[in-house]
C-alpha cells in the first residue's frame, strides 16, 4: 500500500481558508513586536484594569494581572509555532532514520527495533512527557523543546518503516542491489525518495499533534512557564476565573483550535486517507 | 481461529508490556538523583534517614540487579511508594484505575457507535450536502484540542447553565447517603461531560475513518454482485458493505485506546475525575516520578492488551484471516 | 410471432464526466425471445457490458440511462420503472452473472448463505427453506460435495468452483433472461468449457434464455443461436451464427473473424484489424469504423450508416449493403496510412 500524495481539487474553499489563516498566523507570529497593541508582560493597572471583558482598548481583554490578552495570544504564537517547528524537524529526522534502517535491514534487526517502538507507541506521548517533566522538574524552552521531539517520532518510524519495506522488494531496489550498489547509496536514492512522502504527512500531522500537546503541557503548568505567554498557559490563568473572565481562556484556545484545523485540512489534501490522521492523534 | 496465531499475538504483546516496564526503569534513572530528591525540601529528613532509604530501596545496587528487582515488583503490582500521597502507589492505582476505566471504556462505546453510525448517514450518499456538512464538522470535532473544549463545555453546562455538576466523579456530600439508583444517576451525571469531551473528538475521528472504509468497499465487485441480485439499497449499506468496512474499524479500536488515555489526562484534571489521569498530573506536581511511571506502566499495558484484543477481534472476524 | 421477452429499443446511456459525454451505448436495439441464447459481441470499448448493465439499471453515476431509451420487459418497461419495481426483478426475473468469479462473492459471508440470500429477498423464505433450495442449487451446478461446499466462505474455493456458485445465485429463482457477461473471461480454457456446458445444460432444462455477453468468438459459436457485433456504442452486424461466420456483411465482423488464429492455416502474420477503437467521447461523424476499414470511401466519412437489412434476420450497419461493389476494391485502411503523422 503506497501513500501516494494527491492534492486534490487544489481550488478548495477549505484549503483556501486553510493556508490564508496560517500564512497570517505565520505573519502575526513574526511580527508580533510590532503588531501587538501592547507589552505581553507589563502589568499597567493590576488593580483597576485587571479581568476587562474584551473591548476596543483591548479585543481579547485583559488577564488578572492586567495584561492584554491579544498581546500575549500574538507573542505565545512565536513560542508555539516555533516550539511545534522544531520538535516536528526533529521528530521527522528521528523517526525517518529509524524507520528506515527498520524497514530497509528487515530480518531479525527489524523485528527487535519494531518490538521496542511498539513499545514506546504503546505509551501515550502526553504520559512518556510527563514522566520525563517530573524526573527533572520544570524545563527550560530548549529542554521542552528536545522532549517534545524525542517523544513525536513513534508514528513517523512506524509509517516510514512500512514504506520502506514495501520499496525494498520493488524491482528496481532489487536491480540496484544486483548491481553492486551499497547499502548506503540504495537507501538513499531509492528508498528515502518513496518515504519522503509519508514521512511529510507524518510532519505536517505531527506538528499539529505537537503544537496540541505543548499547550497542553503549558496548561498543566509543566510546558512553557510564565511569565512567558504560550497559549495554553494563558488559558491556565484564565480557568481560576472561568465563570467571571471567560474571555482569558477562551481566546487562545480559538487561535489554537484555528491553527489545528487549519493544518488538519491541509494534511487531508495530501490524501492519505484517514489512517494518516489516527495514527499520529 | 488458529490457537497458533492467539498465542504468538499473546506473546508479542507480552513482549511490549515487558518493554513498557523497562522503559519506565529506564526513564526514572533518567532523573537527576533519586526518588527522594524531592524529599530533599523536607527538613525533617536527614542525611542518614535518606541513607537508609535508598538502601532499603536497593538504589545503591547495581543497575543490573536494580532492574531485576524492579521488574519481579511490578509482576507483583508493586510501583513502590508514592511520595507525594504517602502511601503506596498500587493502592492509590488500585482506586483510581477503574474510574479511569470507566470513563474512556463509556468513551470508546460511544466514539464507536456514535462515529458508525454518523458514517453511515453520510455513505447514504456520498458527495451530497449532507455528506459534505458532516465531513466538515467531523474535521472540525476532531481538531478541537480536548482541553479546551472541555472547560468550554464545564463552562456552558455546568457553570453557566448549572445543569450538571463541574467536577468530581460523585457528589462529595450526597453520595454515601443515596439509594444504589440514586447514586447510579449521580454518577452518570458526574460522567456526562467528561465523556462527551472525549466522545467527540473519538467519535469523529472514527466517523471520518469508517467512511474511508466504507467508500473502499462499495464499489466492490460482490457490492455489484448484491445489487444485481435484487439486494436493497439499505441492506447493500448495512450488511454487505458495513460487514467487510468493519474490519479495519476493528484495527482503529486498538489505536483509539492510547488516545483516549492521553485525554482523559486533560478531561480528568479539568472535572477533577479522580482517575489515574488525575494521579499522573498531581504526581508530576510534586515529582513524584514514581506515580508517573506507574501510571505509563498501566497505560502502556492497557494500550497492549487493547491492540492484542483487537488483533484477536479481527482474527475471529475475517474468515480469510481465521483460517491462516 | 410471439412477443420478445426483452426488447431493447434505441438505448442510450451517455457518461457526463468532467472530460465531455462518454456516448459509451449509443442508440442500440436488440432483442431476445424466450428460451434463446443470443450473443453479444465486441471488444472493450465497444458497449457491450454498459449494455448489459444499463438492462438491469445498475449504472450509476455519472452514467445515466438517456431519454428515449426503452428496455422491455415482460410488457413493463425498465428505463422508467422505479428502482424498487428494479429490485423486484434483478435477481428474480433476470439475473447477472459477471466475470471476476474471484471478486464477485462476498468474502466475509458464506456461499450457502449467498446464495440463500435470493430466495430470502425474492421468496421470503425462512432461512432453512432459503438453505436447502441453496444447497440443490449448488447441486445442479455440478458443485460436489454442496451441502459442505455450502458452509464454505469464498476464498476456500477455485475460480472454476466459484463460477458454479455464482450461476447458482443467478438460477435461484429461475429467471426468464440470464445475462452472462464476460462468464468465463476469467477462468482456465478447460473450467471454460464446463461452465459453458452447464450453461447449456441449464438453459436446456429450464428454458431461460441467455444474453451471452463475450469478445471470444469461439463463445458464441459453441453457445449462440444468434449473434448481435457490437462497435462504437452501437450495433453494426446482427445474423443467425451460422450465417455470421460463413456470411459476414460487416468488414469489422470480417476481421473479426479472419483474426481467429487457425490451427493449420500458414500465415507469417495475425491479420489484426489496425487502429484502435475512437474514445467514446468523441465518435466520428459518419461510420465509425471507417478509419480502420479496408473498403471506406468519402461517403463512409461523413454518413452515418443505418442498420440496412442484408439477409433473413440479418442486419448489417454499412453503406456496402448499397454498395457492393466498393467491397472488390479493397485498399490500406485510412488508420495505417496515418501512422506516420500520427501524434
Amino acid at each position: 500500500m503506497r501513500i501516494v500524495p494527491r492534492i486534490t481539487a487544489p481550488a478548495n474553499a477549505g484549503v483556501v481558508v486553510a493556508l490564508g489563516f496560517l500564512s497570517l498566523l505565520l505573519l502575526a507570529a513574526v511580527a508580533a513586536p510590532w503588531l501587538a497593541p501592547h507589552d505581553p508582560l507589563a502589568q499597567p493597572d493590576i488593580v483597576g484594569a485587571r479581568l476587562a471583558p474584551p473591548g476596543a482598548a483591548h479585543p481579547f481583554g485583559t488577564d488578572a494581572f492586567s495584561r492584554d490578552v491579544l498581546s500575549r495570544v500574538l507573542y505565545g504564537a512565536r513560542i508555539s509555532l516555533a516550539v511545534g517547528v522544531l520538535a516536528t524537524a526533529l521528530s521527522v529526522t528521528l523517526g525517518t532514520a529509524y524507520g528506515l534502517v527498520a524497514g530497509y535491514a528487515g530480518g531479525m534487526l527489524d523485528t527487535v527495533l519494531m518490538r521496542i517502538l511498539d513499545g514506546f507507541l504503546a505509551i501515550p506521548r502526553v504520559l512518556l512527557v510527563l514522566v520525563l517533566v517530573s524526573a527533572s522538574g520544570s524545563l527550560p524552552l530548549p529542554a521542552l523543546i528536545l522532549v517534545l521531539g524525542l517523544t513525536g517520532w513513534f508514528h513517523v518510524a512506524r509509517l516510514v518503516r512500512a514504506e520502506a519495506l514495501v520499496a525494498r522488494k520493488l524491482d528496481y531496489v532489487t536491480a540496484a542491489r544486483a548491481l553492486g550498489a551499497s547499502g548506503w547509496r540504495i537507501v538513499s536514492r531509492h528508498i528515502l525518495p518513496n518515504v519522503l512522502t509519508p514521512a511529510a504527512v507524518a510532519a505536517v500531522l505531527g506538528f499539529a499533534n505537537t503544537i496540541v500537546l505543548e499547550a497542553g503541557l503549558s496548561y498543566l503548568g509543566v510546558g512553557v512557564q510564565p511569565p512567558a505567554p504560550s497559549w495554553g498557559n494563558i488559558m491556565l490563568e484564565g480557568t481560576e476565573q472561568l465563570r467571571t473572565a471567560w474571555w482569558v481562556a477562551l481566546f487562545p484556545g480559538i487561535v489554537l483550535f484555528a491553527t489545528v484545523v487549519s493544518v488538519n485540512t491541509l494534511a487531508e489534501r495530501i490524501r492519505s486517507g484517514p489512517t494518516g490522521a489516527i495514527l499520529l492523534r | 481461529m488458529s490457537a497458533r496465531l492467539a498465542l504468538a499475538r499473546s506473546a508479542q504483546a507480552v513482549v511490549v508490556i515487558f518493554v513498557v516496564a523497562s522503559l519506565a526503569f529506564f526513564l526514572i534513572r533518567l532523573a537527576p538523583g533519586d526518588p527522594f530528591t524531592a524529599a530533599l525540601n523536607d527538613p525533617g529528613i536527614t542525611e542518614e534517614v535518606r541513607t537508609e532509604w535508598r538502601r532499603s530501596y536497593g538504589l545503591d545496587a547495581p543497575l543490573a540487579e536494580q532492574y531485576v528487582r524492579y521488574l519481579g515488583a511490578v509482576v507483583r503490582g508493586d510501583f513502590g511508594w508514592s511520595f507525594s500521597m504517602q502511601r503506596p502507589v498500587a493502592e492509590a492505582l488500585r482506586a483510581a484505575v477503574p474510574r479511569t476505566m470507566l470513563l474512556a471504556g463509556t468513551a470508546l462505546l460511544l466514539s464507536f457507535a456514535v462515529g458508525i453510525g454518523v458514517a453511515l448517514v453520510q455513505v447514504r450518499h456520498p458527495g451530497s450536502m449532507t455528506d459534505r456538512v458532516l465531513n466538515r464538522t467531523t474535521l472540525l470535532a476532531y481538531s478541537v484540542p480536548e482541553f479546551w473544549l472541555a472547560l468550554l463545555l464545564l463552562f456552558v453546562f455546568s457553570l453557566k447553565l448549572g445543569v450538571l455538576p463541574a467536577g468530581g466523579a460523585v457528589d462529595a456530600v450526597m453520595h454515601s447517603r443515596m439509594n444504589w439508583m440514586e447514586r447510579v444517576v449521580d454518577t452518570i451525571r458526574h460522567l456526562v461531560l467528561p465523556a462527551t469531551t472525549l466522545t467527540i473528538v473519538g467519535a469523529a475521528v472514527v466517523a471520518r475513518y469508517q467512511r474511508g472504509a466504507l467508500l473502499d468497499v462499495l464499489p466492490s465487485d460482490f457490492i455489484r454482485t448484491a445489487r444485481a441480485k435484487g439486494v436493497a439499497e439499505p441492506a447493500i449499506v448495512r450488511r454487505h458493505a458495513l460487514r467487510n468496512a468493519l474490519l479495519p474499524t476493528i484495527t482503529l479500536l486498538g489505536l483509539t485506546i492510547p488516545a483516549l488515555l492521553a485525554g482523559s489526562v486533560f478531561v480528568e484534571k479539568i472535572f477533577a475525575w479522580p482517575g489515574m489521569g488525575l494521579l499522573a498530573v498531581n504526581a508530576v506536581a510534586s515529582r513524584d516520578y514514581a506515580m508517573v511511571t506507574a501510571v505509563v506502566v498501566v497505560a502502556g499495558t492497557a494500550v497492549a492488551l487493547g491492540n492484542l484484543v483487537a488483533d484477536l477481534l479481527y482474527a475471529a472476524a475475517d474468515p480469510r484471516v481465521r483460517d491462516g | 410471432m410471439t412477443e420478445p421477452l426483452l426488447s431493447v429499443e434505441n438505448l442510450r446511456t451517455y457518461f457526463h464526466t468532467r472530460d465531455g459525454v462518454a456516448r459509451a451505448v449509443d442508440g442500440v436495439s436488440l432483442q431476445v425471445n424466450r428460451g434463446e441464447t443470443v450473443g453479444l459481441v465486441g471488444e472493450s470499448g465497444s458497449g457491450k457490458s454498459v449494455t448489459a448493465l444499463s438492462m438491469l439499471r445498475l449504472i450509476r453515476h455519472p452514467g445515466r440511462i438517456e431519454q428515449g431509451s426503452r428496455i422491455v420487459f415482460e410488457g413493463k418497461d425498465l428505463a422508467t420503472a422505479s428502482e424498487e419495481e428494479m429490485r423486484k426483478i434483478r435477481g428474480n426475473r433476470i439475473a447477472m452473472i459477471f466475470q471476476e468469479p474471484m471478486t464477485a462473492l462476498n468474502p466475509v459471508f458464506t456461499v450457502g448463505d449467498q446464495v440463500a440470500e435470493v430466495a430470502r429477498i425474492h421468496e421470503r423464505a425462512s432461512r432453512r427453506a432459503a438453505w436447502r433450495k441453496a444447497v440443490e442449487m449448488l447441486a445442479l451446478t455440478g458443485i460436489p460435495s454442496p451441502e459442505a461446499r455450502a458452509r464454505d466462505y469464498p476464498h476456500q474455493l477455485s475460480g472454476g468452483m466459484r463460477q458454479r456458485v455464482l450461476i447458482a445465485m443467478a438460477l435461484m429463482m429461475r429467471p426468464e433472461l440470464i445475462i452472462a457477461d464476460e462468464p468465463t473471461t476469467a477462468l482456465d480454457v478447460t473450467i471454460q468449457a464446463q461452465i459453458l456446458e452447464l450453461l447449456r445444460d441449464l438453459q436446456q432444462r429450464f428454458g431461460t434464455a441467455i444474453l451471452m455477453i463475450t469478445h471470444d468468438l469461439g463463445v458464441i459459436a459453441e453457445t449462440c443461436s444468434r449473434v448481435i457485433v457490437m462497435y462504437g456504442g452501437e450495433v453494426v452486424e446482427q445474423a443467425p451464427t451460422n450465417v455470421l461466420f460463413a456470411a459476414p456483411h460487416h468488414p469489422y465482423t470480417e476481421g473479426l473473424l479472419r483474426a481467429i488464429p487457425r490451427v493449420g492455416a500458414i500465415r507469417e502474420r495475425l491479420a489484426v484489424i489496425p487502429g484502435t477503437v475512437p474514445p467514446p467521447t468523441h465518435w466520428p461523424d459518419g461510420c465509425r469504423f471507417h478509419d480502420r476499414c479496408p473498403y471506406s470511401w468519402e461517403r463512409t466519412e461523413h454518413e452515418h450508416p443505418p442498420l440496412y437489412q442484408v439477409g433473413e434476420g440479418h442486419f448489417s450497419r454499412c453503406h456496402l449493403a448499397e454498395e457492393p461493389e466498393r467491397r472488390n476494391q479493397p485498399h490500406t485502411p485510412l488508420v495505417a496510412r496515418r501512422r506516420v503523422d500520427a501524434a
